[in-house]
């Protein structure tokens, strides 16, 4: 995956609380078998439906920072909802509480999800909505998220930071520890079960 | 120190700790499905990496199947290419298989227990949200991401942080007519659709130990509704009986160490929750959604909430989008909203118990003449089972339609979908804006209350139904 150190760009504020990844992206784009050119499917309803929705407002339309409403992500594990993103142009999500698995989804491909106080979020909306042109950074080296005047701090595992920070690639850092792999597999007991060989049904 | 059930469950599994790193968790059972697990495949294959256990790992196909015409080529180019992805990933990497019209296939959560291969102690993950399903045998299992699902095929493994632990007990007697779908629709309601992020909850209670397997199962489904890592009950007797003489359940000697190991697998005295949840199963009615997430229920008695009355910003303006999506006037008797569609199934309540439960409400009756009923085995197991119980005959009798095993009208990835405006009431597990099909308005309720909803075209409790 690509590797985050620094970003500044403009952000779009969403006011909408437990945004579930079914909105994010909708089923009917999880049929594709590849891992881009999930843009078209990002929030497609609320764009097709809604006139007013902010990622309609031309204002919004480059941004790359979404602000959006407490428990971000619920639902459903696809990790669809985080390609959809970045492919739409997203490097950073900032909300006060994420659902645990679109969180680590997000780890996993290179958009930083960034938890700050509701009260902050409510201030980076209304900075954003009195001027959409404001930059917003999210600096991951320094864990900070700075617009005009202000510099909020915020949180991330430090395993998580660095391995974001590298772009480094989880499959090849666990294949170090293949002897520990081992070991333990030499320890589980015999009878935990197999699918394979298929068994006949009862 | 005293541990939880969950915490047993992790530490047996881990392979590797350090400070600072995740801990290193081993995967016993990985469950595959062709929506989540293209782009694994086309990842280890870049990578020239191969997978590390095929025989932990099994592969259905669910999401994309059509339940009418189950043997003839997918029509939708797009769900058949990933079917056929699946299916050639699984010959390429030797996965065992169970494709439309095997005699294994179904929806993944349903079929892992059916097999016996879901098993108390162990951790079972799958690129899909409901995988905390399988947690009813007190096994440790969770949702995961695509990314993941590539990790687990090449390493049998998965970074983890230690996830808190949340008790959600219940105690008493449900009434008749209440279910596990009730009680596990009222958590969410109480807690919220993200209320235990960060938690596995384990489900205690002598109501909750009087619960059968697929009662338990529907419980632990919808862990993730209230947004935990998992869900989970430790196993006893009537888990061992569930289990006993599947085609993967230990046997002999094997069964006698296998019991003695499950029969340890019990939240020590003492040990510690983060946070702790108590219901009065005595209370509990039959409990339905108004809204577009799962914690937005309601007691099927009560009414379409005023949004004006919510004090929170954030809830009321939530109250509001929900209420203009779903198409409801506040102070509406929740009783009084008419559906189009009633859809029993998906790995929620797809298991055979649920279609009895149901098919007891409607032998000899016909449901409402505008109402469209569903019916969709979660397996093609259920699908026997219930054929072989006359289950299939009964829903056809009153009017209903009787499918082949798929995940369905639980989501719009298959042939089966609400239309724009439409309202079900369905025994799924979300009622998310555009769940069931573009437009389609979602009321979540249990199998029971299904029934009786299909009976009269409008949201009704079973024990509401006249027997005129």
């Amino acid at each position: 995956m690509d590797a985050f150190t620094t970003h500044t760009g403009t952000a779009a504020p969403l006011r909408r609380s437990a945004v579930d990844t079914d909105q994010i992206i909708p089923a009917e784009y999880l049929k594709r078998i590849t891992r881009t050119g999930f843009e078209d499917g990002l929030f497609v309803a609320w764009r097709t439906n809604e006139p007013d929705f902010v990622l309609n407002k031309p204002e919004y339309a480059d941004a790359s920072i979404l602000v959006a409403g407490p428990d971000f992500g619920t639902g459903s594990s696809r990790e669809h909802a985080v390609w959809a993103l970045l492919d739409g142009g997203f490097r950073v999500v900032i909300s006060s509480r994420f659902a645990d698995i679109f969180k680590n989804n997000s780890t996993k491909s290179g958009l930083l999800t960034v938890v700050l106080p509701q009260a902050d979020v409510e201030a980076l909306w209304a900075a954003v909505e009195a001027d959409p042109t404001t930059p917003v950074t999210v600096d991951l080296q320094t864990k900070q998220v700075t617009y005009g005047d202000t510099t909020v701090p915020f949180e991330i595992q430090d395993y998580v930071r660095w391995r974001l920070l590298e772009g480094l690639d989880d499959v090849g850092l666990t294949e170090r520890h293949l002897d520990d792999i081992e070991a333990f597999e030499g320890r589980r007991p015999a009878w935990l079960p197999t699918a394979l060989p298929a068994l006949p049904a009862l | 120190m005293p541990k939880t059930l969950a915490e047993k469950v992790y530490d047996a599994h881990v392979v590797r700790s350090t400070e600072g790193e995740p801990d290193l968790l081993y995967i016993d059972l990985h469950l595959v499905h062709e929506v989540t697990s293209p782009q694994a495949f086309d990842g280890l294959r870049a990578a020239g990496r191969t997978v590390r256990h095929p025989e932990l790992t099994m592969a259905t196909e669910d999401h994309n199947v059509p339940t009418l015409d189950i043997l003839a080529p997918i029509a939708d180019p797009v769900s058949r290419a990933q079917v056929e992805a699946l299916r050639k990933n699984a010959a390429e990497f030797g996965i065992r298989l169970a494709p439309m019209g095997d005699r294994d296939q179904g929806i993944v959560h349903v079929i892992g227990p059916q097999l016996g291969l879901t098993q108390p102690g162990m951790t079972i993950v799958c690129g899909d949200s409901h995988t905390s399903t399988h947690g009813a045998f007190g096994a440790l299992a969770f949702g995961i991401g695509t990314s993941e699902v590539e990790h687990v095929l090449a390493t049998q493994t998965l970074p983890q942080y230690r996830p808190k632990q949340m008790s959600v007990t219940v105690e008493g007697e449900l009434a008749p007519g209440v279910s596990a779908k009730d009680v596990i629709l009222a958590v969410i309601a109480q807690i919220g659709t993200n209320g235990a992020a960060g938690h596995v909850i384990e489900y205690r209670g002598s109501a909750i130990e009087a619960l059968s397997m697929e009662a338990r199962m529907t419980i632990c489904n919808m862990s993730i509704e209230a947004g935990a890592k998992a869900g989970l009950i430790a196993p006893d007797r009537t888990t061992f009986d569930f289990l006993q003489g599947r085609p993967h359940a230990p046997q002999g000697a094997d069964w006698d160490a296998a019991v003695e190991y499950w029969s340890t697998l019990r939240t020590d005295e003492g040990a510690v929750f983060d946070a702790e949840v108590v219901l009065d199963a005595g209370t509990l009615t039959p409990f339905v959604t108004w809204g577009t997430n799962p914690g937005q229920g309601l007691p099927i008695s009560e009414r379409v909430p005023d949004p004006a009355q919510i004090a929170d910003e954030g809830e009321r303006h939530a109250a509001e989008q929900a209420l203009a999506y779903m198409g409801l006037t506040p102070g509406t008797p929740l009783t009084e909203i008419e559906v189009d569609t009633v859809f029993l199934g998906s790995c929620t309540n797809g298991r055979i118990e649920d279609l009895r439960v149901a098919a007891d409400l409607l032998r000899g009756k016909r449901i409402d003449a505008g109402t469209r009923m569903l019916v969709v085995p979660g397996s093609v197991g259920v699908k026997n089972q219930a054929e072989a119980e006359g289950l299939d005959r009964v829903f056809v009798e009153a009017g209903a339609e009787w499918r082949g095993a798929g995940c369905s009208m639980c989501l719009g990835m298959n042939p089966d979908q609400l239309k724009p405006g439409e309202r079900s009431a369905s025994t799924s597990n979300r009622n998310f804006q555009g769940r069931q099909g573009k437009g389609g308005r979602t009321h979540l309720v249990s199998p029971s209350v299904a029934a009786a909803t299909a009976l009269t075209g409008r949201l009704t409790a079973p024990a509401d139904l006249t027997t005129a």
